[in-house]
């Protein structure tokens, strides 16, 4: 009766299993896993009028690694795409899913899954492994985009414990609440996507802490009409020029700091 | 009893027939005769309906084995009624012809009917799709099917315009039904036809005394 174990001063665990619950409510391993997610490292989604950007601080743990290797931005569809944080293998098993969810639909009713209804076909299947105690939750959560001619640009996330929703622009991962702040600043139904990764990209040099984590590499990826409704990652030149708007805008802040000291 | 069922390649009740789907501008006009026979000589109904609706706006016109083509509009029907209600929004016939054509080609097989899946949706309108015997799907302005369409393959094809009006489209479908019904021994009955736009579904039913009549007749 593992509800019934007692740690050493005679509490009760309820954390041991997800299906259990606790007496005031909460199921515990859904909570950690969501603690999975804090851990990583930032992503973000940000809808346009024209498209959505997606934006990944992604830590480089070792200078051995090969440039552009684990990537965090995955492809979905043609039309859809994938940021996540947490445990990247869990992401990686669950973007097959997703891929698998989109293949099927377009294989029986001949068109492009909507992403409303991939989000909550995905957000069931993570729902369903927070109900056994035979499983784990996914320790991930990921943010959608898509872009479509009838619907226009869609953004959705969905974190462990399985529920999905629709933004204008959201963020995960350890700077996720900076990252936010940052976010409600734009004005972002106004925007194309070419401003867009610009501002994405100033936003993920923000939120990174220098002090904690060292070098990080930026991994931007984009889906709307400037690339006629496909998604990928966005093309080297645009990625420099927005990467040295980014640096130019910290630098700006910088100094603008030590001129009121 | 044997000899009712000799002759033709299908076992039991079938709907040797005419059956025809026309687009015009703002919407789309189905038709069909009524006419159910077995083996070629006996006719089972003089009335039977092949015109069913899979969705509010959109409709499958049936051929060949009379329970196969049922059991899979009913199949059709019940999946894409689903589909609706979980993306929340009307079907398209895109995604209804879909349906009909993984069910037609996965028990290919077992069934023999061909489908003619027309309607009208917001994405792009009113559609005509034909889904053959084997599970092929086509999008076609119109389309004829049925053992009765091969009398009038000549006629529709010079025929047909594109974009016509309402009125100039019935006329064209009638006078199609009633050239092929008048040739075609299994098919017959009254002529059945939908006209469906984005405002709604309307049927005409037209008796066989007041079809079109032409030079022999």
């Amino acid at each position: 009766m593992r509800e019934g174990l007692k740690t050493q001063d005679g509490g009760i665990q309820y954390d041991l299993s997800a299906s259990t619950f606790s007496p005031d409510g909460r199921v515990f391993q859904v909570e950690y896993a969501m603690k999975a997610v804090e851990n990583s490292s930032t992503a973000i989604g940000i809808r346009c009028k024209d498209g959505v950007v997606f934006g990944v601080e992604k830590l480089v743990l070792s200078k051995l690694y090969e440039q552009g290797s684990n990537k965090r931005i995955f492809n979905v569809d043609r039309h859809v795409g994938m940021a996540v944080a947490g445990l990247l293998a869990d992401a990686r098993s669950l973007s097959e899913v997703a891929r698998e969810e989109a293949s099927n639909f377009r294989s029986n009713y001949g068109h492009n899954i909507p992403l409303k209804h991939l989000s909550e076909r995905v957000a069931m299947y993570v729902h369903a492994y927070t109900l056994y105690s035979a499983v784990r939750p996914f320790g991930c959560s990921f943010i959608l985009g898509s872009y479509d001619q009838d619907d226009g640009p869609q953004l959705y996330m969905v974190d462990p414990s399985g529920i999905s929703y629709g933004y204008w622009g959201c963020a995960i991962g350890k700077a996720k609440q900076a990252a936010k702040t940052e976010i409600e600043k734009l004005q972002m139904k106004d925007m194309t996507c070419r401003e867009l990764v610009k501002e994405v990209a100033k936003i993920i040099y923000i939120v990174h802490d220098e002090v904690k984590d060292k070098a990080f590499e930026l991994e931007l990826s984009w889906v709307g009409e400037v690339t006629n409704g496909k998604h990928e990652l966005v093309p080297k030149d645009v990625r420099e020029e927005a990467e040295k708007y980014a640096k130019d805008s910290l630098e700006e802040e910088d100094d603008s700091d030590e001129e009121n000291m | 009893m044997e000899r009712h069922y000799m002759d033709s390649k299908i076992k039991g009740v079938s709907t040797g027939t005419t059956i025809l789907a026309v687009t015009f501008n703002g919407g789309v006009i189905i038709g069909s005769d009524s006419r159910a026979s077995m083996g070629g000589n006996y006719v089972c109904s003089k009335t039977i309906n092949k015109l069913i609706q899979v969705h509010d706006r959109i409709f499958c016109c049936i051929a060949g084995s009379l329970a196969d083509a049922q059991a899979v509009t009913k199949t059709a029907k019940f999946q894409i009624s689903l589909h609706s209600i979980q993306m929340e929004s009307p079907p398209l016939v895109k995604a209804a012809a879909s349906v009909m054509k993984e069910l037609c080609y996965n028990n290919k097989e077992e069934l023999q009917a061909g489908f003619i899946t027309a309607g009208w949706d917001k994405k792009k309108g009113p559609q005509v799709y034909t889904v053959a015997l084997g599970g092929m799907l086509l999008s076609l302005p119109f389309t004829i099917g049925g053992s009765g369409s091969t009398y009038i393959y000549g006629y529709t094809d010079a025929k047909y315009k594109p974009d016509m009006s309402r009125e100039e489209c019935l006329q064209f479908a009638t006078n199609a039904l009633a050239l092929a019904m008048g040739r075609d021994n299994v098919s017959g009955g009254v002529a059945h036809l939908v006209v469906i736009t984005e405002g709604g579904v309307e049927h005409v039913v037209i008796p066989g005394d007041k079809l079109p009549k032409f030079h022999d007749e």
